[in-house]
């Protein structure tokens, strides 16, 4: 593939991700503080979240198979998570958080620990997807085109 | 040998022109990612910051003898007022550093008004970026 084609491949799928709400303008604020000085910011930052949510949703699951579960314990893993994806623009996986914690309260939660787990692994993949995408076109010889929201 | 006379004058404007204060900030947050978020947008302004996971921590850094031209603290560390109790706390032991929270309970009227009380100077919400926190440090570049 071209290297141009491979840009705009990229800026498509970069915007599909805005548009489907995967990705807020959090996560251009992270590729803006991404520059010669911290050259893998955004890489070293999600992945730091990657490794932070599969603990939490491991940890999660495990809380709520429990016979008696302790709702005290589930809330913070949740609040946790609600903030890491917040920081990095993990937008429906921070919505999904809230509902989580809303229902939490209520203790009814085995349903939303699925939407999360659902949110979360989207984003995940997409992400992975999208970092793949940069490496081919690192990997060419070309260079990241800046994405900016003017759709 | 040919001599060049340059005032002390002209010597020390060009120096306070060129240098600027090296920000130095304390980040107290219990989430990993958040961390290091905020430590790449102090950089980005090129300061320099240590981390505390919690309170607890942060008041010990103080207790160590370490000072800070700012503190972004966070409000649930992951106990609710983790960051209220050590605003105060900091502020007890004289602490007189810029504080600011960064919550994401910073819509929350009471919660905010709490926090303020408890010492911030100002309480920013979260996720933090550059834009949000650029005129408190442009502040305290000038102060």
């Amino acid at each position: 593939m071209e290297l141009v084609q491979m840009q705009k491949s990229l800026q498509d799928y970069t915007k599909s991700l805005f548009l489907e709400g995967v990705l807020d303008s959090q996560f251009l604020q992270l590729q803006q503080l991404q520059d010669e000085s911290n050259p893998d910011f955004v890489s070293q930052v999600v992945t730091l979240f990657f490794q932070d949510s599969d603990r939490i949703l491991n940890d999660l699951s495990l809380s709520l198979d429990q016979q008696v579960v302790d709702f005290k314990k589930v809330d913070p893993h949740v609040h946790q998570l609600k903030g890491s994806s917040s920081s990095i623009g993990a937008q429906r996986v921070k919505n999904a958080c809230v509902v989580f914690r809303s229902f939490c309260e209520q203790q009814n939660v085995e349903a939303c620990l699925q939407q999360v787990k659902q949110e979360y692994y989207l984003v995940k993949n997409r992400l992975e997807t999208l970092f793949k995408l940069e490496q081919q076109i690192v990997a060419s010889g070309g260079m990241i085109p800046a994405m900016e929201l003017g759709f | 040998m040919a001599t060049t006379s340059t005032s002390t004058g002209d010597i020390n404007k060009t120096k306070s022109v060129e240098v600027k204060k090296k920000l130095n900030v304390l980040i107290v947050d219990d989430d990993t990612v958040t961390r290091k978020l905020h430590e790449g947008i102090i950089k980005s302004f090129g300061g320099i910051s240590q981390t505390a996971k919690n309170g607890e921590e942060a008041v010990n850094i103080h207790r160590n003898g370490a000072s800070f031209d700012l503190i972004l603290m966070d409000k649930e560390m992951p106990q609710r007022d983790d960051g209220v109790l050590a605003t105060k706390k900091l502020r007890e032991m004289k602490v007189t550093s810029m504080i600011v929270g960064v919550t994401s309970l910073a819509d929350n009227e009471e919660e905010r008004k709490a926090f303020m009380e408890a010492g911030l100077n100002h309480c920013l919400a979260k996720p933090l970026n550059k834009a949000k926190i650029e005129p408190i440090i442009n502040n305290l570049r000038d102060a």
